[in-house]
């Protein structure tokens, strides 16, 4: 276990960095579980929100009231009326309508399996075959939807994205670093769990996120995110936002195989073209040391609501917790000298 | 069961739509773009990225200014005391006790299920300002109560003398480890500054704890409290200057809306306390009126940085524009790579 004293020196190496094991780091003997999480491929992401649902149902979350007009809590925002993670949202599917003019966009933004720039106009179900065939409909989806779901269209191209989001539960937890009860704390599973009991909503886990995910519930006061179904772990079942969701775009399992997977999946979608496909949080070496929760993403991190280069806040403490204590030094012997300069006391 | 009203959070979720719009930078085609145009981002709807504090306001501004208060007039206290200054030692006693007392119900205040208070002393944790602070906080406020008890009652005056030192000693960490409790989150315009910030905490508690000594002691006394304040006031107006230089895009909540107003009425007051302390000190109303304005500018420069930070982390630009700076460095310097950068991990 890391010796407390090692954050004030900087001597410590896990406040950031490449970090094999957190669990046996947050003070767990050996003989733990291996650290899960989820791989979410937003690529074959339908946005049915059964994650969402399940999530809310087995957690007993109750209503976001994050609606402005008591009613539905509609945002604008295409389906999504959910808005974004909270205390009580703990999955959230994005929904961007990429729409561009017709023939305009890149071919990041169209398959290069669809005629969309030019040349033969585009096919679609209403169009018959020129060779007076059957329509196969899975063939007018390139690359079994690979590059997001499409609306072929006459004056514009509109590409889907859909993603569902979560708790990254971060090698390095900036949120779990702050907490001054211990409240959050490391699972043997290598999660980060809130035990509400502990928590007296202090609400500094809430700024010190760079996700933006943990967040104070007002109705109870206290912390609230996803605790990637520590219950339900411990019975030997699966997260219910991964057991709810009908395309396997959420994939729970043991980490390293997750990885091993989601590198699969990005190569095969490589060797397909499509280009714009890139992994989230997966890097051991990026700003938390990588996610448990890390994502398959058809276009840059902040399109999805996403910091593109998230790094964990108490990197950069022990040079702070310095700056503090020369500064607290100075300011002591500032005081003491103003009782000596100018000529010492006046009668 | 909880105080957590969202009235008391006036700030939290409340986009300002006009100021933060979702631009969209180009595209460049295929490849990636190397350089990010300025303020040119891309965004999910123009949202947050990062949750803002549920810190409330006034709470937690006014903890770091009584908090500030506190820690220097502990030291004034002490000081005054080994130099036999007795109004200027009852001042900064009476200062520190105030000031941790005051704190403290600030931050109980502040916590979203005050009853669990307690829950703070269950652990020390290096890792977490606050819970640092806790452990600075709590016995400062033991000592500066029991120093200002002996002082009131003027009984156990030996004890008053010890208990004032071992307050002191406390005291200017009391002033600046509040620095680094909003360096150490992801608002960026806090992070950023975590050079600055306890320079500029530390400055400003000088002035405060200045500007009291220059209202409760005597005249004959007040020379100390007068040098400290006056010092602390040019430090901390030189120091907001050069945080809001060096934060370039990220200084541009300090310029517009409340936390504007708020650090220029904070300039004003502290150009207009020194100016006074300096010419005023030897007539008790204008030393007084000049203290009043030092502890005024202070206290404003506490909601003015609470303030630009609460934009700060609800502006997706001050996230993504900066990463996206970070990321073409960290590429324009590894550039012997032939990987594309996407594909890192294939």
């Amino acid at each position: 276990m890391t010796n407390v004293f090692d954050a004030f020196s900087g001597a410590a190496t896990s406040l950031s960095g490449p970090l094999p094991d957190p669990t046996t780091d947050a003070g767990w003997s050996g003989d733990h579980p291996k650290r899960v999480g989820f791989f979410t491929d937003t690529s074959v992401c339908i946005g049915c929100k059964a994650c969402e649902v399940a999530c809310k149902e087995w957690n007993l979350v109750p209503d976001d009231g994050t609606d402005a007009s008591g009613l539905y809590g509609l945002t604008g925002m295409s389906y999504d009326n959910t808005g974004d993670l909270g205390a009580s949202t703990w999955r959230h599917v994005a929904f961007i309508e990429d729409v561009r003019p017709h023939g305009t966009a890149t071919t990041g933004h169209l398959p290069s399996g669809l005629p969309a720039l030019g040349g033969t106009p585009p096919r679609d179900a209403a169009t018959a075959p020129p060779d007076g065939g059957t329509v196969d409909l899975l063939a007018l989806l390139p690359d079994g939807g690979a590059h997001g779901q499409q609306t072929p269209d006459d004056e514009r191209d509109v590409r889907w994205l859909m993603s569902s989001d979560v708790c990254k539960h971060c090698t390095h937890a900036g949120c779990l670093d702050v907490c001054p009860t211990g409240a959050l704390f490391r699972t043997e599973y290598g999660t980060v769990v809130v035990q509400d009991d502990i928590c007296n909503g202090c609400g500094y886990c809430v700024p010190s996120c760079p996700y933006g995910v943990i967040d104070v519930r007002e109705s109870d006061g206290g912390a609230h995110k996803c605790t990637l179904c520590y219950d339900r772990l411990g019975a030997g079942l699966e997260p219910a936002c991964a057991k709810a969701c009908p395309t396997n775009s959420i994939q729970f399992g043991d980490l390293d195989e997750l990885q091993a997977a989601a590198d699969a999946r990005l190569a095969e979608l490589h060797g397909r073209g499509v280009e714009e496909a890139r992994l989230y949080g997966r890097d051991p070496d990026d700003g938390v040391g990588g996610d448990g929760a890390f994502f398959l993403l058809l276009d840059e991190p902040e399109v999805y609501g996403l910091p593109p280069d998230p790094i964990v806040t108490t990197r950069d403490l022990p040079e702070m917790w310095r700056n503090a204590a020369l500064t607290a030094a100075g300011l002591g012997a500032a005081i003491v000298a103003a009782f000596f300069t100018g000529g010492g006391r006046r009668k | 069961m909880t105080d957590a009203n969202p009235a008391e959070m006036p700030e939290r979720g409340r986009v300002d739509h006009d100021a933060v719009k979702p631009r969209r930078g180009r595209r460049g085609g295929k490849g990636e773009q190397l350089q990010v145009p300025e303020a040119e981002f891309r965004s999910y709807y123009g949202r947050p990225i990062i949750k803002a504090p549920v810190w409330k306001n006034p709470d937690v501004p006014l903890y770091l200014f009584l908090g500030g208060l506190a820690g220097s007039s502990s030291v004034l206290g002490a000081m005054a005391a080994a130099t036999g200054r007795p109004t200027l030692r009852r001042a900064g006693r009476l200062g520190a006790a105030v000031g941790a007392v005051g704190g403290t119900v600030f931050l109980v205040h502040d916590l979203h299920r005050p009853a669990r208070f307690l829950h703070m002393l269950r652990v020390f944790k290096p890792t977490s300002p606050l819970s640092v602070g806790t452990w600075i906080l709590s016995p400062f406020a033991t000592f500066a109560a029991a120093t200002a008890a002996t002082e009131v009652t003027g009984r156990f005056r030996r004890t008053g003398d010890v208990t004032g030192v071992a307050a002191a000693a406390f005291g200017p960490a009391l002033a600046t480890y509040t620095a680094v409790l909003f360096s150490n989150t992801a608002v960026p315009t806090w992070h950023e500054a975590h050079r600055h910030l306890p320079v500029l905490f530390g400055s400003s508690a000088a002035a405060a704890g200045g500007g009291f000594g220059l209202v409760f002691a005597s005249v004959r006394d007040n020379a100390p409290a007068q040098r400290l304040a006056i010092a602390g006031a040019c430090t901390e107006l030189a120091t907001e200057k050069k945080m809001e230089h060096d934060l370039g895009l990220l200084a541009d909540v300090y310029e517009k809306g409340r936390a504007k107003t708020l650090m220029t009425a904070s300039k004003t007051c502290l150009v207009a306390g020194a100016l006074g302390a300096l010419v005023g000190r030897h007539r008790r109303w204008s030393a007084a009126l000049s203290g009043l304005a030092l502890m005024a500018g202070s206290a404003l420069t506490r909601f003015g940085v609470f303030d630009a930070g609460i934009a700060s982390a609800n502006d997706p630009a001050h996230i993504v524009v900066p990463q996206r700076e970070r990321i073409a460095r960290r590429q324009a310097s590894t550039e012997t790579s032939t990987t594309p950068p996407d594909r890192a991990f294939a």
